[in-house]
């Protein structure tokens, strides 16, 4: 049932993404040109209007006990970051959009996401030995 | 017959609808909304020698591979449905920049020239294919968080460790469109 429910959220995801052209190559590279509003505007009022419900919810989540688990600071954050930004431009395409790609037909994301499961794994193996 | 002007949909209604996911995935599951993290539980369910990164129980976060399914059937179903423009409307600076790059114009959602299997070996379709990738997938799991964890979900419960995470994706996106395609392109 709750699968079903985030299986629908998903779809609704994915057809904003394509119709918006948030995953399209061409869009990230007039972000980081600053040429476009477009993906600012996105990006800005999707902070906007998840901030405003979580403030909402609030009040909800705290007579119910639930909070949404926090993020701890650590230095891959800045690092891991920094190699993810890199990884965002070449692809023009985050890991949302890769999978969006895929339905839309941009069939070479499979490569990429192939690419990113290795990435995954070599951090699986690396993360006992790097800075965190 | 009148032409129904196929332009993207405008980023007030994709940003509200973006962000309604950060609390509809708390009011349906409980469930801090991101989505990179749909790479590692897919490691996590397939490699038979697992390091302790991915050794935990991925079937509780089953969510997620739900969700992305659905993003690609989301994906799908625009692509075949309600089709974008085949040629998008990109600022004619952007354009001018990429083609100094050796880049087409615009068309579809990625540039051809470099997204497609006969580019796959080039180094141009490598580096953006291959090791774009990796970057994304290695990146998002050293920094915790993608752009839905940390610019979205993080940004909007202030937590400063996203900020410092978005700040710096950011900072890796202008470098490499900046310095480093120059260098590879």
């Amino acid at each position: 049932m709750k699968n079903t429910a985030f299986l629908l959220l998903g779809i609704v995801f994915g057809v904003t993404l394509y119709k918006a052209e948030i995953i399209s190559w061409y869009r990230i590279q007039e972000m980081f040109r600053f040429d476009a509003f477009h993906m600012y505007g996105v990006l800005g009022s999707a902070v906007a209007t998840a901030m405003l419900w979580v403030t909402i919810l609030s009040h909800r989540t705290r007579r119910e006990g639930v909070t949404i688990a926090r993020r701890p600071f650590q230095h891959g954050v800045w690092i891991g970051g920094l190699l993810f930004g890199f990884g965002w431009a070449l692809t023009g395409a985050c890991p949302g959009p890769l999978w969006v790609h895929i339905g839309a037909g941009t069939a070479v994301m499979v490569v990429a996401i192939a690419s990113a499961l290795a990435g995954v794994i070599t951090y699986a193996y690396l993360d006992p030995r790097i800075p965190h | 017959m009148n032409e129904v002007p196929n332009t993207p949909w405008p980023w007030y209604v994709a940003g509200p609808i973006v962000g309604s996911m950060v609390p509809l995935a708390v009011l349906i599951g409980n469930r801090r909304w991101g989505l990179s993290s749909s790479f590692r539980h897919l490691c996590a369910m397939a490699s038979p020698m697992k390091p302790p990164f991915l050794r935990y129980d991925w079937k509780r976060e089953s969510w997620s591979l739900f969700f992305v399914a659905g993003a690609m059937i989301g994906g799908f179903v625009a692509a075949h449905w309600i089709p974008n423009a085949a040629v998008p409307d990109v600022s004619p600076h952007t354009v001018q920049a990429i083609q100094a790059l050796g880049f087409d114009s615009p068309r579809g959602l990625v540039p051809a020239e470099a997204f497609s299997f006969s580019q796959l070996w080039t180094t141009r379709g490598f580096a953006m294919v291959v090791i774009g990738g990796f970057l994304v997938g290695f990146g998002t799991r050293y920094a915790n968080g993608c752009t839905s964890g940390h610019a979205v979900t993080g940004l909007a419960m202030r937590e400063w460790p996203s900020l410092v995470a978005t700040l710096s994706f950011f900072v890796g996106g202008l470098l490499m469109t900046h310095v480093i395609f120059a260098w590879i392109f």
